[in-house]
Formats: structure tokens, C-alpha cells, sequence
């Protein structure tokens, strides 16, 4: 692989502990007055704090966190602020399909949202807005929906997030409404010592269907750490199906923290299709519920990692009835001296009979420095499932580079076609050419093209 | 003027074990050259050592493709002046669609002659495609499979002489592409080599068995024997192997050949 020189100030200093966040009950107390919540979304967001303020920062020591040390982060610089004007970068904004998108959202932390909307979503009961909005408008579905699927006490992050986030995005889909274009949103957040929060909130009632794509990104800083800890709470009804395509190309100075679970109700679909490329560190938890009959979930990751970047992402598939069907398939390639994580697991409870879950982490590994830990895992309490699970780290092999260039291709162009070969059978679960054209785009930029 | 692949006294060791000594052979554009031999007497060795095979040293020797010298040049640079290898055991590239690769291969060549070259028109690439893959009476799905992988051993071996149809070369080696096919997987195969077959192209068909060459005429027939060319002939060459084994070889040039 190409390399590439960068000199930048160390991002990492080492410390015996963690720091601890700056942040108030007062500052809680401030976002939930400037949004105007009502009693009942302030009363979660004040437990959220406190949930916050009783758990302890985590460290290594706590086994979801053994591969993840977070000493490096120095809190003491970091404080609530609006973001920067750095415009968003113009690639973020093209369409999804070849026309258009039916309704492009903008959030930045402190500035007014933007948005555009093709479809008439309102018409159809479409509610696809920022969260200053929803809070002021759509109040009785937060109250409804809001931390029923990812709880402040999944995590020290989570509950942060939970309490501190005044960003975010709430689509909601009401029953039988089946959307057709693709519905497209942005958290764009530059800045330097700063923590951003936002949070996702998707609900698709009974027999509803959405395609939904949401990118968290900001430009690299050269100097400094910013935080992002984020939320996305998926409800899936009866019936309902939802494409959602996440992407995460944040800035390298930013530590990026993020609870994400999805419930998916009798005979509901998910294609949850994940992308990471950004940020200096990543811990991600994403958590699958089959919670009704039939209900499936299609899960797809693709994570490349360059420099020193530290990707962990934890996943679970949780099968809670009978007859659910998960399948999970992670792909990652890793340059330099980066590092990713993957620890997954499927939980089949004792009533889930007849369920199929499949999980499967590929690890490509581009340079001797880099580093992939790869920890499937089934915990299975029902008897009649079919389960199977695989990890693998690997590198490319020396037989098909050769077979290529006997057909003419110069060696990097036999290094990138085996690289898009790995990761074919995610693009291939990508729903648009616009997006599968930005997955290609961030191959580039990662063998520095 | 005629493109000539010319081998002149080429010594080759792997890991420090020599495997050939002393090959000579001159195949020219619009000749068919046969290269029979028992197994492990180094045809494979000889077809990757001309496609550059990192991992086989050239002590001593010289490998001549259209008036260059090869020995020190890379693979790809090999394949895009012309020659081509049809392996004996294809490689999967999983994640890559024949069409797809087909095309980026055309690419490649094209760029590498024309760096203004934009890449092969869409409908011209598929007219071309569905014309090749007629040629070897493919269905024309195969093109949307991943190249090779779950492939059969027929399929795979259909699918090097795809590419041989689709990239053009001056001269193409063919290393055992008669192993592993029925008869009418033969048929086909060597009806695709002959129909590719003509003055701009020159075949060197690697083979230990004789019946291919039932099927495609040989101009010349070369025996190779541990690491070297210890007979050349006509056509009936192959025939008299055929029915008199490798005994006579053998024993002919026992302890001539140097080790
Ligand atoms: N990669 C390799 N490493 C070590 N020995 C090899 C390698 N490739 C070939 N050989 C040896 O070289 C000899 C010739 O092999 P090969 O060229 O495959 O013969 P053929 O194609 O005529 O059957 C054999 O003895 C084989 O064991
Ligand atoms: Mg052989």
C-alpha cells in the first residue's frame, strides 16, 4: 500500500486516569429550557443526568471497554460550544439517487437547521425534522417513543448523550404510509475542543416503509480533541420496513461515542447498512431487537481505518421471538497503524424457536503495523435455531495480485480490485448509486489516492 | 512485421532448486506450439516464468518478446505488451464480476497505450462481451459471477479463454486448459482457440495428454524432460507419444540431461 507522511501534533496523551466531563446540572437544565420541554422530556433528560453523574468513567478494566482506552482524551479542554462555520462539505450534499432526495436535512450544533423537502412529507403524515422542532411540535411522539428503545442506563455515553443533546433528527412514519424517495440528513459539527451531542429517533409505524441515510461528519482539525457522543433509536412496527444507511466520517481529532439500537416488531424488516470511516476513536454499541414473530434484521458494517485510528464497534443481535432473522455481515480494512475492534454477539432466548442468525467480521489488514481483534459470540437458549458465525483477519494474498497483473493491471490497480472485491457484498446491499458512489469515494481517500 | 517470444537458454531456480536448464523455444505470431511432458519436468514453471512469476529467479538466460528483453521486466508490463497465461489452476477474485473485471481489464491496456484513453463506451463493452462469450457458448450471465469463485473446473477454464478472446494478446500461453474438461467442454474450448487463432496470434498449449491436439493442430510439438526441451518435431511428434508413452524419451536422454 501507498504511504503517506503527516505530521501533526500528537493527538494521544497518556494519563494514569480518565478526565472527567466540565459539564452541569445547570447546563442540562439550560438546553432542556432552550428547547421548551415539556415535564415529562425534561424529567427523562434530568435522570439521564443523573444516571450520567453515578456511573464512572469507563476504563479498560470494564470488559466492553478492554480494548479501548479512552486515557487519552483530555476533558479538562473540552467544552460545550456552537460549532464552526466551516460550510459543509460539498460532497455530503449530492442527491442520493440520480434525481433527488425527498427531503435533505442540515443540522450544526448552535445554527439553525436547513432543509429542503421534494416529496410533500407533511401531506402524508410524514413528520422528518430537527429536534427543536419536534420537541416544539411533535412533542406527543417524543413522549411516546423517545428512550424506549436505547436507554439511558445502556451507558455512561448514552446517558451523557441522553442528557446533554439539543441536536438531533425525528423521522416518523405513520401506519401504511410507504415513502419513495430516499429521505437524507446531515450532523455536521466543525470545531476544536468541543462535545457535540445529537440524537437520531426513527419510528416507522405498522406497515410503514422508509429509506433513510444519515452522515455525522466534520472536517479534521489540526490541533486539539472534540467529543461526539450520539443516540440513534430505531422502532420498527408490525409489518413496517426501513432501509437506514448511517455513515460516520468525522474529523481525526474527534472521540466518538455512540448507542445505537434498533426494535423490530412482528414480521418488520431493517436493513441497517453502517459505515465508518472518521474520527481518532470510535466505540459504538449497536444492538438489534427481534422483539415480534417474524421479524428481521439485515445488519451490514463497512469500517476502514488509516493512520492511528481506533474503531470498536460492539454489536448484538438480539432474537426475542420465534421465527426472527438476523444477519449480520461486518467488513473492515485497516492501514498504517490503525486498529479496529469487533465483539459481537447473538442472544436466542429460550422462546425464540426457530430462529436464523448469522454473523459474519472480515478483517482485511493493508500494512504490518495495523491490527484487527475479531470476538464473535452466541449465547443461545433456544434448541431448534440455526446459527452460524465467523470472523476472519487476513491479508492480501500474493496469488491473486500476481493473477491479476498477468492480465495487465499494474500492482496497485491489482491491490484496489481485490480491495473492492472484499468489499463488494456490502456495496451490494447499499440502496443507492449516490451512496455507493461516497463508500467508493472513502476507499480513495484511504489508500490516499 | 511478426511479433516473436524467443527463450534463450533460460535457467530458472526456486528457493534455491533449479527447475530449468537450459530452455530454448521460439514461438512466433500465427504459430501453434505444443509443450508436452511428464509432470514436474517444469512446463508451469516455464509458462510463469515468462509472465514474471515473483517468486522464480532467472539465473541465467534470456527471455525476448517483440525485440525486448523481459527478464527484468514486471508482469503487468509483460501482459500489456501482449502475452497472456491461461493458468492451469485459475485464481478466484472474489467480489469481482467477469464483466466487470473484463472491462477494467481492457481498460488497463487501452491506458497503458493511450494514457488520454477514458475507458471502453458501456454498449461497446457489452457487444463485445456478449460476441466472446457466444464464441465460447457461455451463458451470458456467468458475466454478473464473481471471476472464478465457486467457478467449476470447467468454468474456470472457459473463462481464461474468455479473457484470452476479450484482452487480444500476440502470444498466449495456455497451461493445461485441457485438464478437468469433458469432451464437449474440449470441443468448445478448442473451437474458441482455433476461431482466436491467426496470423496476430501466436499459442503455446502446455498439455501431458495428446487429445487436445486432436482438436487443434500443432505446428510444432516440443517434449520438455526435468527442465529441458529435449525434442522438437511436427505434429506426429505428439502422435507417437501418444502411442509410446515417455519410455523412450526417457531412456534416449537419460543422463544427458545437465542437472
Ligand atoms: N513454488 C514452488 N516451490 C518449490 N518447488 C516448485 C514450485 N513450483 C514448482 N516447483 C517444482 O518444480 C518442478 C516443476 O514443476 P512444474 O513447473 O509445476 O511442472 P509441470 O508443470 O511440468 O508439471 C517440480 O518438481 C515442482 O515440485
Ligand atoms: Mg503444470
Amino acid at each position: 500500500m501507498s504511504s503517506r507522511t503527516v505530521s501533526r501534533r500528537k493527538r494521544v496523551v497518556r494519563k494514569q486516569e480518565a478526565s472527567e466531563f466540565r459539564f452541569t446540572r445547570e447546563d442540562v437544565e439550560s438546553i432542556s429550557q432552550a428547547l421548551g420541554e415539556s415535564d415529562k422530556l425534561k424529567a427523562q433528560r434530568m435522570a439521564a443526568w443523573e444516571k450520567f453523574e453515578s456511573l464512572p468513567m469507563p476504563s479498560t478494566s470494564d470488559e466492553p471497554w478492554r480494548r479501548t482506552d479512552i486515557r487519552g482524551l483530555d476533558l479538562d479542554r473540552i467544552k460545550l460550544q456552537a460549532s464552526g462555520k466551516t460550510p459543509v462539505a460539498s460532497e455530503l450534499l449530492q442527491p442520493l439517487v440520480a434525481e433527488s432526495h425527498g427531503a435533505l436535512l442540515v443540522l450544526r450544533p448552535g445554527h439553525a437547521p436547513e432543509f429542503q423537502e421534494e416529496e410533500n412529507l407533511q401531506e402524508q403524515g410524514v413528520v422528518f425534522t430537527d429536534w427543536a422542532t419536534a420537541v416544539r411540535e411533535h412533542a406527543e411522539i417524543l413522549d411516546r417513543t423517545m428512550d424506549t428503545v436505547v436507554p439511558a442506563e445502556d451507558g455512561k455515553f448514552a446517558a451523557l448523550a441522553a442528557a446533554m443533546s439539543q441536536e438531533g433528527v425525528l423521522l416518523y412514519v405513520p401506519a401504511g404510509v410507504r415513502l419513495q424517495q430516499p429521505l437524507h440528513s446531515i450532523f455536521w459539527a466543525p470545531g476544536i475542543d468541543a462535545a457535540f451531542f445529537h440524537r437520531v429517533l426513527i419510528v416507522l409505524e405498522r406497515g410503514a416503509s422508509a429509506v433513510f441515510f444519515h452522515e455525522t461528519a466534520s472536517p479534521t482539525e489540526n490541533e486539539g480533541q472534540t467529543v461526539h457522543a450520539g443516540i440513534v433509536e430505531i422502532s420498527v412496527a408490525e409489518e413496517a420496513s426501513l432501509k437506514f444507511v448511517e455513515v460516520q466520517n468525522l474529523g481525526r481529532h474527534v472521540w466518538n461515542f455512540t448507542h445505537e439500537r434498533a426494535k423490530v416488531a412482528r414480521e418488520g424488516r431493517l436493513d441497517w447498512i453502517f459505515g465508518a470511516v472518521g474520527s481518532q476513536l470510535t466505540k459504538t454499541f449497536s444492538d438489534l431487537d427481534l422483539t415480534g414473530q417474524g421479524a428481521e434484521g439485515r445488519f451490514s458494517g463497512f469500517y476502514f481505518a488509516n493512520e492511528r485510528q481506533h474503531f470498536d464497534h460492539d454489536t448484538q443481535q438480539n432474537h426475542l421471538a420465534p421465527n426472527t432473522m438476523s444477519d449480520l455481515l461486518y467488513k473492515g480494512a485497516l492501514v498504517d497503524q490503525s486498529r479496529s475492534v469487533w465483539q459481537g454477539m447473538i442472544y436466542v432466548a429460550p422462546e425464540a424457536q426457530k430462529t436464523d442468525g448469522f454473523q459474519a467480521n472480515r478483517n482485511l489488514i493493508l500494512s504490518k503495523k495495523a491490527r484487527a481483534d475479531s470476538i464473535p459470540g452466541l449465547e443461545i437458549l433456544a434448541d431448534d435455531v440455526r446459527c452460524t458465525h465467523g470472523a476472519t483477519v487476513g491479508q492480501l494474498e500474493d496469488l491473486p495480485i500476481y493473477y491479476l497483473m498477468t492480465r495487465g493491471f499494474p500492482r496497485e490497480e491489482a491491490e484496489r480490485m481485490m480491495i473492492d472485491g472484499f468489499f463488494a457484498p456490502i456495496m451490494e446491499r447499499i440502496p443507492f448509486d449516490g451512496v455507493r458512489e461516497r463508500f467508493r469515494g472513502m476507499i480513495e481517500v484511504k489508500l490516499g489516492n | 512485421m511478426t511479433d516473436i517470444l524467443e527463450v534463450k537458454n533460460l535457467h530458472t531456480s526456486i528457493d534455491g532448486q533449479k527447475i530449468l536448464k537450459g530452455v530454448n523455444l521460439i514461438v512466433r505470431e500465427g504459430e501453434i506450439h505444443a509443450l508436452m511432458g511428464p509432470n514436474g519436468t517444469g512446463k508451469s514453471t516455464l509458462a510463469n516464468v515468462l509472465m514474471g512469476h515473483p517468486s522464480y529467479e532467472v539465473t541465467k538466460g534470456q527471455i525476448l518478446f517483440k525485440g525486448e528483453d523481459l527478464t527484468e521486466m514486471a508482469t503487468d508490463e509483460r501482459a500489456r505488451m501482449g502475452l497472456f497465461l491461461a493458468f492451469q489452476y485459475p485464481v478466484a477474485i472474489p467480489g469481482v464480476s467477469v464483466a466487470n473485471f473484463l472491462r477494467q481489464a481492457i481498460n488497463a491496456h487501452r491506458k497503458a497505450r493511450d494514457p488520454e484513453y477514458k475507458g471502453i463506451p458501456i454498449p461497446e463493452f457489452r457487444k463485445l462481451l456478449k460476441e466472446k462469450m457466444d464464441l465460447l457458448e457461455m451463458a451470458h450471465e456467468f458475466a454478473g459471477r464473481y471471476l472464478n469463485d465457486g467457478f467449476s473446473g470447467g468454468e474456470k477454464k472457459r473463462a481464461e479463454i474468455l479473457q484470452l478472446a476479450t484482452l487480444e494478446p500476440s502470444i498466449a500461453i495456455l497451461d493445461e486448459t485441457d485438464s478437468g474438461l469433458d469432451i464437449d467442454a474440449l470441443r468448445i474450448v478448442a473451437n474458441g482457440v482455433n476461431t482466436l487463432s491467426g496470423p496476430d496470434l501466436g499459442v503455446l498449449i502446455i498439455t501431458h495428454y495428446q487429445r487436445i491436439l486432436n482438436y487443434i493442430k500443432p505446428d510444432k510439438v516440443h517434449i520438455m524432460l526435468d527442465g529441458q526441451i529435449v525434442e522438437s518435431g511436427g505434429a506426429d511428434l505428439a502422435q507417437h507419444l501418444e502411442e509410446q508413452g515417455y519410455d523412450w524419451v526417457r531412456e534416449k536422454h537419460n543422463g544427458k540431461v545437465k542437472g
